[in-house]
């Protein structure tokens, strides 16, 4: 019996029922009334669980109303607590005060499957735009996804700051770089940012209502497209869920080879974030040299599975491209280079004062707020939370932790150094795993034949993508189709870490910070 | 510092000559293509780009073209954080619902005459996102494009191919 279990079962006696048709069964989910929803997160908040993320359902397909989630992670468990609502009348108590993050995915419940979050205090549409038609629930079975949305008049109502001196830099949707569309509303004393607010939804395009016209195996291209830079992880969070709902059986030689694709998508990554954070500090030469890395890593990518980022090579029931002999020689030999070269910047980076200047003390995200937030991955890593599902959910082949140990960064200041330095020795132990793996690569083949999942059954699954925990949660409908596929990318909760790691600091420190975080627009917007 | 010198130098030069596809095509193309940037833009082909609504891979390939690998600059082509003074604007899609507003302002605060360049599957016809109550499909549904370059996401060679198109003349429809 999990330990979330056991604290909600004498608070709740009868009123709960531990639920079968959640896979993989490890993933414990109960239901409880509506009226008592947000009071199992008050007893759960008690053992210190988090809020790991929280969306609702339209099963009238399945014969009932909607129905709300909530999904909380604890150490090595996780815990999903629901609660049927009819309807007529979708509406459920309110998790924001107990939570922070729900702040947010109530707001998107709200915009975009109309199920009302009661005693939310602030009820302004999220993702959904006030110039959508009012009763536009995306999510809903009865809705037309087809048809072009209508445009109404409508405008955001931003949070103000007043008082004497006080000014405000609205900022985006389209930025100054390459990078991609949201809003940032600033208000300033002087230099110093007093609030900051974000606006988010601008490259919302449908992807969980897009799943469901697709089946299981067209949807991992869709989730490989949730966010380029994280192709891999996506994909290998989809197709996990997927594989889940049918207990399948995977070779061990694909669990190894989606492992190589995971962590040199984090080696690529991180390059380039290391580069492009000390860019925004005016120190180019780190993002030549880190670029240049990148550059070699993607071009081995694309030399032995045909593409830069991997995309499209996870597929439920294992990977599309094997490794050979020459391949690992090739990998082997590039990471020498890099790892060379590597040291030796990071050396530089070390020994720069100017830089030390910039970075240290800069958007520090507190480890009481990253606690209170529940952010994740390297965000939580640089402020003092230990999270990662590869060591507290491993997903094989990590959960041979005999074998494939990992050590993973974590440090206190909440800075932008901290953010960088996690990302350095993040590397460094991505390059160690893919050493390892390519000397203990397993034999056997690379995918299997996986049956289709049965009539309302839900699957689950956490993947440590490069940025942070990406959870796929996905349920079947009476014929075995896809009825939902909640998406929660890292994104989702750690943009709110932004927000709160700002006020105190400069404006032109901003960039600075934001690049630290480098959260995704498109995961999080979808 | 002298570590810094010592490892630029160490480097050396990257910068590669381009595929000798394209490299056929630059200079098949060549004196007409600089005789066309020099006398359409100044020498210089100053580029907006614009993500209208994509995953963010194609990004991370535009990105690419200014390492030090491509290094897009020694074409004279550069990045603006501005349309004002952009002569092209380099649109990644589909266009969301969300950003059809934004991007139409944007094409409007360029400039004409102005270049258009249409930047992977999505931003050609919507691609796997096609069209939905949030996406409107690829961008020329939105504004007019000259060149479309497909790819999931194209490579950084065939985004340079794209905007020397661009600025040739050629279109790719």
């Amino acid at each position: 019996m999990s330990m979330l279990i056991n604290a909600l079962a004498p608070v709740f006696g009868d009123d709960m029922r531990v639920e079968a048709a959640q896979h993989p069964s490890a993933v414990a989910c109960c239901t409880v009334p509506r009226e008592r929803f947000a009071e199992a997160a008050r007893v759960l908040k008690k053992t210190y669980a988090l809020l790991a993320a929280e969306w609702a359902t339209d099963e009238t397909e399945l014969g009932r109303g909607f129905c709300v989630y909530a999904c909380y992670r604890w150490g090595r468990e996780y815990l999903i607590v629901r609660s049927p609502l009819p309807s007529s009348d979708p509406r459920f108590p309110s998790l924001t005060k107990k939570f922070l993050p729900a702040y947010r995915f109530e707001r998107q419940i709200q915009s975009l499957m109309g199920v009302e979050p009661t005693g939310h205090p602030d009820m302004r549409p999220w993702i959904k735009f006030e110039d959508w038609p009012q009763d536009a629930f995306p999510l809903r079975k009865t809705f037309d996804s087809s048809k072009p949305m209508k445009r109404l008049e409508g405008e955001y109502q931003w949070a103000r700051a007043a008082g004497e001196g006080v000014y405000e830099i609205p900022v985006g949707p389209v930025h100054a770089g390459i990078i991609e569309p949201g809003h940032f509303r600033f208000q300033a004393v002087g230099e110093m940012v007093v609030n900051l607010e974000e606006r988010l939804g601008y490259v919302h395009k449908g992807i969980e209502k897009k799943f469901e016209a697709l089946t299981w195996r067209e949807g991992v291209r869709l989730a490989g497209r949730v966010s380029g830079d994280t192709t891999v992880a996506h994909a290998l969070g989809y197709s996990i869920a997927v594989e889940s709902m049918e207990d399948s059986v995977i070779p061990e030689r694909a669990h190894w080879l989606r492992a190589l694709y995971l962590e040199r998508e984090r080696i690529a990554n991180h390059l380039g974030d290391i580069g492009a954070i000390c860019n925004d500090a005016a120190f180019a030469f780190m993002l030549y040299q880190l670029s240049r890395l990148r550059e070699l890593v993607l071009r081995t990518n694309s030399a032995l599975f045909g593409h830069r980022f991997i995309m499209d090579r996870v597929l439920p029931g294992g990977v599309a491209v094997d490794l050979d002999a020459r391949g690992k020689r090739l990998i082997l030999s590039e990471l020498e280079a890099i790892s060379k070269d590597f040291e030796k910047v990071v050396k530089i980076y070390e020994e720069s004062a100017s830089l030390d200047d910039r970075v240290r003390d800069t958007g520090i995200l507190t480890p009481e707020k990253a606690r209170e937030l529940c952010v994740v991955g390297i965000v939580a890593r640089a402020s003092g939370l230990n999270l990662d599902c590869r060591i507290f959910n491993p997903f094989p082949p990590y959960d041979q932790y005999d074998r494939l140990e990992l050590d993973v960064p974590v440090k206190i200041t909440g800075d932008v150094h901290a953010r960088t330095w996690v990302r350095v020795e993040e590397v460094r132990e991505s390059i160690r795993i893919v050493r390892f793996i390519i000397e203990n690569l397993p034999e056997g083949p690379i995918a299997a034949d996986i049956g289709d999942p049965g009539p309302d059954t839900m699957g689950f699954s956490a993947v440590e993508g490069w940025r942070g925990e990406i959870i796929y949660w996905t349920q079947a409908g009476p014929r075995g189709e896809i009825n939902r596929c909640m998406v929660r990318d890292p994104s989702s909760v750690n943009w709110l870490g932004l927000e709160q790691a700002i006020p105190g600091n400069i404006v032109p420190d901003f960039p600075l910070c934001n690049k630290s975080f480098n959260q995704s627009y498109s995961g999080h917007d979808l | 510092m002298i570590r810094i010198l010592r490892q630029i130098f160490r480097t050396g030069i990257v910068t590669e000559p381009l595929p000798p596809a394209v490299e056929e095509g630059l200079i098949r193309t060549g004196a007409r293509l600089e005789e066309a940037i020099r006398r359409r833009f100044s020498r210089s082909l100053t580029i907006r780009q614009v993500d209208a609504g994509s995953c963010n891979g194609c990004e991370l390939e535009i990105h690419a073209i200014n390492n030090s690998f491509y290094n897009c600059e020694r074409f004279g082509i550069h990045f603006t954080a501005s349309p004002r003074f952009a002569d092209m604007l380099l649109v990644t899609g589909p266009v969301s619902h969300n950003m059809e507003i934004a991007l139409k302002r944007t094409f409007n605060a360029t400039p004409t005459p102005k270049l258009v360049v249409a930047v992977g599957d999505c931003g050609c016809n919507g691609g796997i996102f096609g069209e939905s109550y949030a996406s409107l499909g690829g961008i020329g549904k939105v504004v007019p494009v000259d060149v479309y370059v497909p790819g999931c996401p194209p490579t950084p060679v065939a985004l340079l191919n794209g905007i020397l198109a661009a600025v040739d003349g050629r279109t790719g429809k």
